[in-house]
């Protein structure tokens, strides 16, 4: 990865005067605060390599070298606590720099790291069920690059880097998608998914060229700087090129127009694929919108902040009623469900990041995004987890294979009826509450009272799905049901996930602090 | 009364509060050795009546221990940081008007869980029942304890999916789509109220109910009341329910259990009403005196519209169902504390705040009569169960009829009984409002509102004739009479219903002081 931002680097000082001697020009490189996406990177391509020489019975090895790799990597977050550091800077400038790893960037590499951590334990069942159908080396290696993309995004400030790490997060996706040989379905959600992101890549590729045309810096703190003396003359064009780069990030997060690929992706998908795309692809497109808007672009808060604000009314609205419409006995009606209700998810993740537009501390209502993206990827993935496990047995995954679960197995159930209600906002899902209560609070907080009840309805209107789910949970049983040992790997993600939703519901202290402090 | 240490006292609150939680988990867990009981379900039903027993002697410690003296003073005070970052902090207490709720709460729950314990409802295992009725439990008396508007809140959700699942899987007919209406109607009105809690909060620097009571509204400004006082309103309206936001009321009371109504109507109900006062009146004074002449009109219209639909349902042929007319009473009654709330004066609130209890003890009791006579005949359909002449419960059950007839006359208010107070003093409180109020407006809402008084009576006379009176055909079958269980969970209702009536200055003794220094802003 870091290969990688160092050849951002050369593209985005070029941009500058060259000032620098030769004398200058070899920077010295902060290892440490590359190290969490570099681990996960690195991993990545030992795996690759190991998989040619391992033999068929060890390759589930791989799979756990995967998971190392990214605890080792979450756990590389610790030493860089102790306060922000920034490398690849400009040479003569250390303050604009294209790496920095402040807390935001820790928080949001955290929840990467995490989510493909729990995505990775789901996969180990997934590729151990599928039998040698998938090609283990390179899903590891796909997963592994995709999530150093990932990680490397929230910490870049340059826009050249923020595409490179887009990208990186993306391209393997596409591939994991369409990774079942064979299968037309999976194939045809790759080729959707693909199609509609490069689009979307290539318009926000466009948009800074022209931010870049009128700014001539590719570094968002001085974007920020510059872009409010732009000449009269190319106004227009700093506009488009603001609107323009949106776009792309709005279509990571699965924002409404963008959102369309979303349950055909999911339901084409490995299911642990589409845990970590509804978490880590969600997260990703969030940071990069928080980095332009907020960081890069803050003076453009009179464009940038209606237009997330009427992308975030529809997208909660449209995510839901879809949501809403899904017929419980259809096959893979629980993925699709789960799909459209992220889309919805997505809607209350950038209510905050439009209400930073009109308040007067922008960084508290981007807390609240950070706050309420941690409570919906731990629940979230615990959702995906028991949809994992159910999917072992019922493999058309329909909502109403959950009926009666609560007999069968009642820690899943239980556990599937908690992150039910925390991704609805019902006690006793506490943390889900409060992370609504948050988000609201950012919106009142801005002024924004009639995104404010746009919300509130959409509160209600999901409460009417998740309900009905988990209602179903505690029905008894169609027919005899089948016990099932649960595999290990994803007894662990259960257990992490519902570990972590009890600890958030009892002390939501612990993610609803980043409200509270700053975070760049 | 007695003299208790003021950190037991604070154990004490905040026991009652997460007491029936705990309880709640240990009910899913399987029984421990010695406590296994004949068979798996009695050995849950009665660690429901054990957890509930306890809290109800701990709430009645809890009184004993309240200095009756000061009952505007918060007492059992505990105030700890919980969630810094949006300001929330853990702060419990009790002064004379949350106290004879807590007391009115953790009764009705106790009596429930005791009538229970003889008579399940039919539906799936009583595990889940007993941890839903505690959870309900914990969540109604965090209501009343807590003084911070977001742990309010949570309070007030936390009672949603018990509730929910009471109905939807211990009703009767329609049980889904009655479940269905109950949740998504008051969520909704909550998640507005909520908005309105965030925006007093955001604009007055803090959450916690007492300082801002303190405050009175002073660093509010009237738009932001008036605003804060529409969606806060909106959202206790529909819990309470008023007219025409009571539309989820009746089929909710129709479909739910016997101890499901019980608690709907005894205890529920009062949240909305309980945070009207604790709230709106000391919070947003201002906004609220915009609002109150609307206030007393729609409960007025509540008023005469509930004792309408209670006499239509009463008529002959119409196929009226009991349990139906007693929540269509009960939007009647409730008629009436929100009208004596929107007086704004000492009187009115006092009066609202009995006819509250006297509502719980009252239509608790009701419920529970209905019940016990749908369990006999199988049915609660007064065409069914008159027949022609009328279901002559006096001459098949004697005592069952006298009970019925007790409870009757008692909602409709009869002096000497609890009814009579608060009705009154409502209705008093609207004869000479609040100074910037209206006062013709109020005398024209007083004198529908005492109509109104005269078509309760008239509907509950019907009912009492038409089921406890009528001739006993010669081979018709003896019911049932009153059970030792029902009588000793009915028997605190009755007694208390005539205490409170006869003696209404206990309870009027704690509300008025707190009252009094809650319109008037002040310290506590």
């Amino acid at each position: 990865m870091s290969t990688l931002a160092a050849m951002a680097q050369p593209l985005a000082s070029s941009a500058q005067p060259l000032t620098a001697t030769a004398a200058n020009l070899v920077q010295s490189v902060d290892w440490l605060a590359i190290a969490p996406p570099t681990v996960v990177a690195v991993v990545g391509l030992v795996v690759l390599v190991a998989d040619l020489f391992v033999g068929e019975q060890r390759k589930a090895l791989l799979g756990w070298v995967s998971v190392a790799g990214l605890a080792a990597a979450a756990l590389l977050l610790l030493p860089l606590l102790d306060g922000d550091r920034s490398t690849f800077c400009l040479t003569g400038d250390d303050a604009v720099c294209s790496y920095t790893a402040d807390r935001f960037t820790l928080v949001i590499q955290f929840l990467v790291l995490g989510g493909a951590l729990l995505a990775a334990l789901l996969s180990v069942t997934a590729l151990k069920d599928a039998d040698k159908r998938l090609p283990e080396g390179e899903y590891w290696f796909l997963l592994l690059s995709s999530a150093a993309g990932a990680a490397l995004l929230p910490a870049s400030r340059d826009l050249a880097t923020l595409i490179v790490a887009l990208e990186v997060a993306s391209l393997p996706a596409f591939a994991l998608v369409g990774i079942r040989p064979g299968d037309r379905k999976s194939s045809e959600a790759a080729l959707k998914f693909f199609l509609s992101s490069v689009t979307a890549t290539a318009v926000s590729l466009m948009g800074i060229s022209f931010v870049y045309a009128s700014t001539g810096t590719l570094y968002l703190t001085q974007v920020a700087d510059r872009i409010q003396h732009v000449d009269g003359q190319l106004h227009t064009l700093a506009q488009t090129g603001v609107v323009l780069t949106l776009v792309g990030f709005a279509f990571k997060t699965a924002a409404v127009p963008f959102h369309f690929w979303v349950p055909d992706t999911y339901v084409g998908a490995p299911l642990p694929i589409a845990a970590y795309l509804s978490v880590v692809g969600k997260a990703v497109g969030f940071s990069g919108l928080i980095l332009i808007t907020v960081v890069a672009l803050p003076s453009y808060a009179d464009v940038w902040g209606p237009a997330l604000a009427a992308l975030a009314a529809l997208t909660m609205t449209v995510g839901n009623v879809g949501a809403l419409r899904q017929q419980a006995t259809r096959a893979y009606s629980a993925v699709r469900l789960l799909a459209w209700s992220s889309v919805g998810q997505a809607g209350y993740l950038l209510v905050p990041i439009a209400a930073a537009a009109y308040s007067d501390d922008a960084e508290r209502s981007v807390g609240s995004t950070v706050a309420y993206a941690l409570m919906y990827a731990a629940v979230n993935l615990g959702a995906f987890a028991v949809a994992a496990l159910v999917g072992r047995t019922r493999t058309a995954n329909r909502i109403t294979d959950y009926r009666g679960l609560y007999a069968t197995n009642p820690f899943a159930a239980l556990l599937l009826a908690f992150f039910l209600l925390c991704l609805a906002g019902l006690p006793p899902g506490i943390i889900g509450l409060f992370a609504k209560v948050t988000v609201f609070s950012a919106a009142v907080d801005a002024g924004l009272g009639w995104l404010a009840v746009v919300m509130a309805v959409n509160v209600v209107i999901a409460l009417f799905y998740y309900l009905q789910w988990t209602t179903l949970l505690f029905r008894a049983p169609e027919g005899e049901p089948a016990a099932h040992r649960v595999p290990a790997p994803v007894t662990a993600a259960l257990v992490l996930t519902g570990v972590l939703g009890l600890a958030l519901s009892g002390a939501p202290q612990l993610v609803l602090r980043f409200t509270d402090t700053g975070l760049f | 009364m007695i003299d208790i240490n003021e950190s037991v006292m604070q154990f004490l609150l905040a026991f009652v509060v997460v007491g029936p939680l705990l309880g709640a988990v240990t009910a899913l867990l399987p029984a421990p050795p010695g406590l296994k009981g004949k068979s798996p379900e009695q050995a849950v039903l009665r660690h429901g009546v054990t957890v509930t027993g306890v809290i109800l002697i701990a709430a009645i410690v809890l009184a004993l221990g309240f200095d009756h003296d000061h009952p505007s003073k918060m007492q059992a005070t505990t105030d700890i940081s919980w969630i810094p970052a949006l300001d929330v902090r853990i702060h419990l207490g009790i002064d004379g008007i949350s106290l004879p709720l807590l007391v009115l709460t953790a009764l009705l729950t106790f009596l429930c869980a005791l009538y229970s314990y003889f008579k399940m409802p039919s539906g799936p295992t009583p595990k889940a029942f007993v941890a839903l009725l505690l959870v309900l439990e914990s969540g109604t008396l965090a209501t009343f304890a807590v003084l911070d508007l977001l742990l309010f809140f949570l309070a007030f959700e936390t009672v949603l999916i018990p509730m929910y699942f009471l109905i939807a899987r211990w009703g009767g007919a329609d049980r889904q789509a009655a479940a269905w209406r109950f949740i998504l109607y008051t969520l909704l009105g909550s998640v507005v109220m909520l908005l309105g809690l965030l925006l007093i909060g955001i604009k007055a620097g803090t959450f916690d109910m007492v300082a801002l009571a303190t405050d009175n509204g002073r660093s509010l400004t009237a738009s932001v009341q008036v605003i804060a006082v529409l969606a806060i309103g909106t959202g206790l309206a529909v819990k309470t329910p008023m007219w025409p936001l009571h539309s989820w009321l009746p089929d909710a009371h129709t479909a739910a259990p016997t101890v499901g109504s019980v608690l709907l109507a005894g205890v529920l109900l009062k949240m909305g009403t309980y945070g009207f006062v604790r709230i709106l009146l000391p919070i947003a004074p201002e906004g609220f005196r915009d609002f109150a002449p609307y206030l007393a009109a729609l409960a007025v219209v509540g008023i005469i519209y509930g004792s309408l639909a209670c006499l239509a349902l009463a008529k002959q042929g119409a196929k009226g169902d009991l349990k139906r007319l007693i929540a269509y009473s009960s939007v009647g009654h409730m008629g009436f504390v929100l009208l004596g709330i929107a007086t704004m004066t000492p009187t009115g609130v006092n009066g609202a705040l009995f006819a509250n209890i006297a509502h719980g003890l009252i239509t608790g009791l009701l419920f529970f009569l209905v019940g016990a006579l749908k369990d006999r005949t199988g049915t609660t359909d007064l065409d069914t169960l008159a027949e022609e002449t009328g279901a002559a419960l006096y001459g098949k059950a004697p005592r069952l009829g006298g009970l019925l007839a007790f409870a009757a006359v008692a909602s409709l208010g009869l002096p000497g009984l609890a009814g009579f107070w608060g009705e009154m003093l409502a209705l008093f409180g609207a004869f000479k409002p609040a100074d910037d109020l209206s006062r013709p407006a109020f005398l024209t809402f007083m004198a529908i509102g005492a109509f109104g008084t005269l078509l309760t009576a008239a509907y509950m006379l019907v009912v009492v004739r038409r089921v406890c009176m009528g001739a006993v055909p010669q081979d018709a079958p003896r019911l049932a009479d009153v059970h030792t269980y029902e009588f000793a969970a009915w028997t605190p209702l009755v007694a208390l219903t005539v205490v409170a009536g006869l003696w209404p200055k206990a309870l009027l003794g704690l509300t008025d002081p707190a009252v009094q220094q809650l319109l008037a802003g002040g310290n506590r």
